[in-house]
């Protein structure tokens, strides 16, 4: 048997939030005790997780049922300003992978250097042929990719598995 | 007769013999062995036949150069072909086949092209088979096939697994000799990462098989200590089995590694492919050994001096009991030694040189063994196996002074360090004229992204010879200081090139230089002769280096032979190129994880269980996956898609729309960038509305198109078609970023989140109804509107939109809700006959209402108004994406194709990209043509072909009638008529 | 393969993970353009044997594009930028002159 355990998330849920990072960030920090992560990296509450994704959007990463709620507050917090935060729970699978040496497993599909991966790095790069998102959570990676090529990302990451799993 | 010893072998284990098939005998050997070794072992000399002449050939190499010794490995869906026999290591269960021989190894008839092989000269198939034309299709190439090819193709799909592996490291190492593993002792120390591969199964390299001494202990002892004190290092990856197959820009090289090659019970993948992002190279690659062209270097049993000695002190092996040497440097006396030492004879050294007294020599002459200095080959005598050798001076025409009798032929012409890492990636090699060799240019290595050079080579492969000159340029390449090593200086090489100097043609026909395409020495001074002057063309002209092995025995000596012929010097003439990989890769290899079902992503909608459950036949539209349409028992397609259209227009369908694209288009400015991104004013669209629009680029073509809602004040949502969402939204991106960054827009694509559903027919708003919730009445929703509101249980955005000409509701759902929605509407719809209908009733449905189909009717040559668009395009604005193309003077032109509504004549459907034919014939005698069909399909509505179609000055010929072609048939008649087959005046959507 | 550094995010990537976008720093001609100008526009290109400025989008990454000095034919790296400028920054023609790499 493997060391490596892969699983499908159930339903998590996740905000885009697009504008100016500053104002993005004192929205997360009162609305989901998020402070703004610096570039590529994430921060943490009991909310959920802000991760970095560009020089103008963040994502959150929260319970399911909390999405449309935090959406409506951080859009009333934000006001008038150019932002835009939708709630895009449904676009995207999260896995779950935990074991023995899973980057090892990881850097048979994706071009990244785990040696220099931070502690609480976003690494958003191309798992096989899809675009992916990954980062830690305690000892476990998480693993994110588009809803409509979640079964092929199953299954990539499954062929990947080492011997005898 | 070759035969294994009774003693030595240091890398077999005699306790462990194991078994193996060779063309259906069962032979034995030893875990340790090669396929080669064990071959040998049992004294199967002859292993293959050559490509052309069909030649009998048994082993010349030990290592990755061999050509000759190739073999065809496994079986079934495991079964390779071309495999060097030298490279595979036993295993007990192997199966090895001979290839290139037909009916068998020990007989073949295609010897008979080598009785006849003067009349096979270079560039024989380009003279000969020109005239008469036909006859090459017919005659020649069927019989040249089944006489050539190497190893058979496989028969059935590869049943192994390959993956991928992405690493990085400060320092990649290739060659874990004693200079690699000296470079990773210096590397390891700085703290930086470091990678060390090597190609075979064992460390060490060839100074363990030549017994030097390094830091008072034998090279053995001293690689042992090596390797155990890198292996206890945490920044160094050791890997064995693992090829270092190309160097490539900015650092990236590709390494191959064979996992479970050497194993009899095979798990897991059969290769890794290590995808290295270094920072720097070291290539410790060694040397290969070069042949001598002399007659007959070809007769099983002439074999490179260092392989010979490979195959007694690795596999305690012989080639023959009486092995005659013949060298032109210091090197091949350590054959003689090993030979002498393992109880066999060797008769005669033959010597080019004409005094040599290094200490080598002497001690190989205190021996006893006869030295014959300033001597060469005139022939070596035998047919399938070496019998004896003629001598004669070096310096003469080949008169025989005496008569060898021997059963094997030690060679040596010398080394050439193994550059081809250092050359991929445009690394410079200079003319070592003392050495005779092309040596790396350390002051012209490849160079990096930060224009500096990143690889370095070490040890034979930067020319060195002796061991201590090998651990010398090793230890400066890592940065750290020599272990102790003395090596007693040898006598210099003397270049020879063909034996003896004076060799007549006759002697030059049978003096190999690539042994596995059959070129000879004769054959390169033909080239030259015949004026293919530059080394690529005398390459390609003769094949010379084009085999699988790409010229590691033969490059340098064929070059040397065109340079003596040309009158020019190595180094003008120069050396081909050397590509990657450094041997063969398999296809699968290079595939990774990509195959079968992960052959690549497939997209499925929210909605793909049910369809697929439900009889969905597939169609891929990009990565997508849709239904094209539901058979239901023993209905042909057409019989599904016919029912589908019927009760679509009679009653209800529904459609997964899902896979449309959806982008949010948002922020102060957004109205000034829809102005842009479509023809038609976007920002004038109220709020609750929707809009159908034209997006194109600056060339003016059409590139996609789809219904716009106004969300807000400062949102739109686009639709675009099912292939465009990512490449639309890179599109936007690129003018947001890159054109218009002061603009205040935000776009998000939002396609994944949503599933969409059409529900399409005179009954569609009942069971929207049924499902309550909503106002969905003419009034409250009237056609081309959208509202938010709940639908049953669900939050649904509504959109009032129709492709079909019915009326249909399409509805946005969250991802998640997507399944569930479908089902309730399904089950509402029941009482009216609710059909799921695929892509092709879609597009019936769309023709017959006229409506263009991006990819259908336009090809990116197309702009709206050669497709009647110009409703869809804004007189007012100033500027729009396509504007200025639109304008160029070829799209005014009046004879332009323009879209137009086709009915043939007989009812029949016309053929898909039909061309409409004019009278006469153009400049080049072909029928005029006029136009061409762009989409045809049988109208179940109509009962009849329907067609749209590009014709010249189309719109105003209504009514006229052209032909158009059929494929094995005359021309069919067509009516231009226009391209709105039904419902006119639009009332059946807007009820 | 190419390694860029994409400036938005920071991440050195290899070729993969970015989409081309041909020569930078086209100067778009719109409506009132002439001809000449607009056959510029569309079709003309420097097809440099040596320096190029670049557009490249960091695909798989962050989504933003960038530009990069390159040398078409030694494929020195002189330094990336961001996308939003009309013309290459002083720092990056500065490095080019001195034949470094940023
Ligand atoms: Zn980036």
């Amino acid at each position: 048997m493997s060391d490596i355990s892969i699983t499908v998330r159930p339903p998590v849920g996740m905000i885009t939030l697009r504008g100016d990072m500053t104002a993005l960030g004192k929205a997360t920090k009162k609305v989901a005790a998020c402070a703004l992560p610096p570039m590529r990296m994430s921060t943490a509450s009991d909310t959920g997780r802000l991760m970095w994704m560009s020089p103008d959007e963040l994502m959150l990463v929260c319970d399911h049922s909390d999405a449309d709620r935090l959406v409506a507050d951080m859009t009333q917090v934000l006001g008038t300003a150019f932002t835009t935060v939708i709630n895009v729970s449904d676009a995207r699978q999260i896995f779950d992978i935990k074991g023995i040496d899973t980057e090892n497993l990881l850097s048979k599909l994706m071009p990244v250097n785990f040696d220099t991966f931070a502690e609480t790095e976003v690494r958003r790069t191309r798992m096989a042929q899809i675009p992916a998102a990954i980062w830690r959570e305690g000892d476990r990676w998480r693993v994110m990719c588009f809803r409509s090529v979640a079964l092929y990302a199953e299954d990539v990451l499954r062929n990947a598995m080492p011997v005898g799993a | 007769m070759s035969r294994r010893l009774r003693t030595g072998g240091r890398l077999i284990d005699r306790s462990k013999p194991i078994e193996f098939t060779f063309d259906g005998r069962i032979l034995r050997g030893y875990i340790g062995d090669t396929l080669a070794s064990a071959l040998l072992a049992d004294g199967q000399i002859v292993m293959g036949r050559s490509f052309k002449y069909h030649r009998p050939r048994s082993v010349v190499g030990s290592g990755p150069e061999e050509p000759n010794a190739l073999m065809q490995i496994g079986e079934g869906a495991h079964f390779e072909p071309n495999q060097r026999a030298t490279m595979q290591p036993l295993y007990d269960g192997l199966v090895a086949h001979s290839q290139n021989a037909w009916p068998s190894l020990a007989f073949d008839v295609g010897r008979i092209n080598d009785f006849g092989s003067r009349f096979l000269p270079a560039g024989f198939y380009y003279k000969t088979f020109i005239h008469p034309r036909a006859f090459w299709k017919h005659v020649f190439e069927p019989v040249i096939r089944r006489a050539a090819g190497l190893g058979a193709a496989p028969t059935e799909a590869d049943g192994d697994r390959y993956e991928h592996q992405y690493a990085f490291c400060d320092t990649l190492i290739v060659g874990g000799g004693i200079a690699g593993l000296t470079a990773a002792l210096g590397s390891a120390k700085t703290g930086e990462r470091v990678i060390l591969v090597e190609q075979g199964a064992t460390w060490g390299g060839r100074a363990v098989v030549d017994g030097a001494t390094i830091d008072g202990k034998t090279a053995a002892d001293w690689v042992k200590n090596a390797i155990e004190e890198l292996e206890k290092k945490d920044n160094v990856t050791m890997i064995n089995r693992c090829e270092g197959s190309g160097v490539y820009d900015h650092g990236y090289v590709l390494c191959t590694e064979n996992l479970t090659g050497h194993l009899a019970a095979k798990t897991g993948p059969r290769e890794r492919l290590w995808r290295i992002r270094v920072g720097r190279v070291i290539t410790a690659t060694g040397a290969i050994e070069r042949p001598l062209s002399f007659a007959g270097n070809d007769v099983p049993g002439v074999m490179l001096a260092s392989a010979l000695r490979d195959y007694v002190v690795n596999h305690g092996v012989s080639m023959g009991e009486r092995t005659v040497v013949v060298t032109n440097n210091d090197d091949a006396y350590r054959t003689a030694k090993v030979l002498i030492e393992a109880g066999l004879r060797v008769p005669a050294i033959i010597d080019t040189r004409q005094a040599v007294d290094s200490t080598m020599v002497k001690e190989i002459k205190a021996l006893g063994v006869s030295v014959h200095t300033g001597r060469a080959i005139a022939k070596v005598h035998g047919n399938a196996k070496v019998t004896a050798v003629s001598i004669c001076l070096q310096s003469g025409d080949g008169t025989v002074l005496q008569e060898i009798r021997c059963d094997a032929v030690a060679m040596s012409g010398g080394w050439s360090p193994v550059v081809h890492l250092w050359s991929h990636c445009g690394g410079k090699l200079w003319w070592d004229e003392e050495r005779a060799m092309f040596r790396p240019d350390p002051d012209q290595p490849p160079r990096g992204a930060d224009g500096k050079g990143f690889v370095i080579t070490a040890g034979m492969a930067s020319g060195a010879l002796t061991t201590a000159e090998v651990l010398d340029d090793a230890a400066e390449a890592a940065g750290i200081d020599a272990p102790p090593c003395e090596s007693s200086p040898e006598a210099p090489i003397l270049p020879v090139w063909m034996m003896p100097e004076g060799a007549d043609h006759a002697l030059r026909s049978k003096m190999w230089l690539d042994y596995q395409n059959d070129v000879k020495v004769s054959d390169v001074r033909l080239a030259a002769q015949e004026g293919f002057e530059s080394v690529e063309h005398a390459k390609r002209y003769t094949t010379l280096g084009m085999a699988t092995d790409q010229g590691k025995l033969s490059n340098i000596n064929g070059l040397a032979i065109l340079a003596e012929r040309l009158d020019a010097t190595i180094p003008q003439v120069g050396t081909t190129t050397f590509r990657p990989p450094y041997t063969p890769t398999t296809i699968g290899t290079l595939a990774g994880e990509a195959r079968g079902a992960i052959f690549q992503p497939l997209r499925r909608t929210p909605i793909h269980d049910w369809n697929e459950a439900h009889g969905a036949f597939w169609e891929p539209v990009g990565q997508w996956r849709r239904a094209y349409c539901f058979p239901q028992g023993s209905e042909t397609h057409a019989e599904a898609v016919s029912r589908e259209v019927k009760n679509t227009r009679q009653s209800l369908g529904m459609l997964d729309a899902s896979t449309l694209g959806k982008l949010i288009v948002r922020g102060p400015d957004a109205g000034r960038l829809m102005d842009m991104l479509y023809t038609n004013m976007m920002s004038t669209l109220k709020p609750g509305r929707c809009r159908y629009g034209l997006m194109c680029d600056e060339n003016g073509f059409l590139i996609d198109d789809g219904v716009v809602a106004r969300i807000d004040d400062q949102t739109w949502l686009c639709h675009t078609t099912t292939g465009g969402a990512d490449r639309i939204h890179g599109w936007i991106e690129d003018w947001l970023q890159c054109e218009w960054w002061d603009w205040k827009v935000h776009v998000v694509n939002v396609t994944e989140q949503f599933a969409q559903i059409a529900v399409v027919g005179p009954n569609a708003r009942k069971v929207l109804e049924k499902l309550g919730g909503m106002d969905v009445s003419a009034e409250a929703l009237p056609f081309m509107a959208w509202t938010d509101g709940r639908l049953g249980d669900f939050a649904v955005r509504v959109f009032r939109i129709s492709f079909s000409g019915e009326l249909s509701y399409e509805i946005a759902v969250p991802a998640s809700q997507g399944l569930a929605l479908w089902t309730a509407l399904m089950e509402a719809g029941a009482e009216f006959g609710a059909t799921p209908y695929g892509t092709e009733a879609l597009h019936i449905m769309r023709a017959e209402k006229g409506f263009i189909m991006i990819g259908d009717e336009t090809d990116g040559t197309v702009i709206p108004q050669d497709l009647g668009l110009d409703w869809a395009i804004s007189k007012k604005k100033d500027d729009y994406l396509g504007k200025r193309g639109q304008a160029r003077s070829e799209f005014q032109k009046p004879d332009r194709w323009k879209l137009v509504g086709l009915e043939t004549l007989d009812g029949s459907a016309l053929e898909d990209g039909a061309y409409a034919v004019g009278e006469g014939v153009n400049d080049n005698g072909q029928a005029i043509v006029q136009g061409r069909v762009t989409s045809t399909y049988m109208s179940p509505t109509l009962d009849r072909g329907i067609a749209m179609g590009l014709v010249e000055r189309g719109p105003d010929r209504m009514g006229e009638v052209i032909r158009f072609t059929r494929i094995g048939q005359s021309p069919v008649e067509a009516r231009i008529v226009d391209p709105v087959f039904f419902d006119r005046e639009g009332e059946k959507s807007n009820v | 393969m190419l390694l860029l550094t994409c400036p938005n995010c920071g991440l050195s990537v290899e070729e993969t993970e970015l989409a081309p976008g041909g020569q930078a720093h086209l100067k778009r001609f719109g409506p009132e353009s002439t001809d000449e100008q607009f056959e510029e526009y569309m079709f003309l290109r420097d097809n440099a044997k040596g320096v190029h400025f670049e557009r490249w989008r960091h695909a798989y990454g962050c989504g933003k594009w960038f530009f990069a000095a390159r040398d078409t034919s030694s494929l020195q790296v002189y330094g990336t930028y961001c996308a939003q400028t009309t013309e290459p920054p002083a720092d990056i023609l500065a490095l080019i002159a001195k034949g470094r790499s940023a």
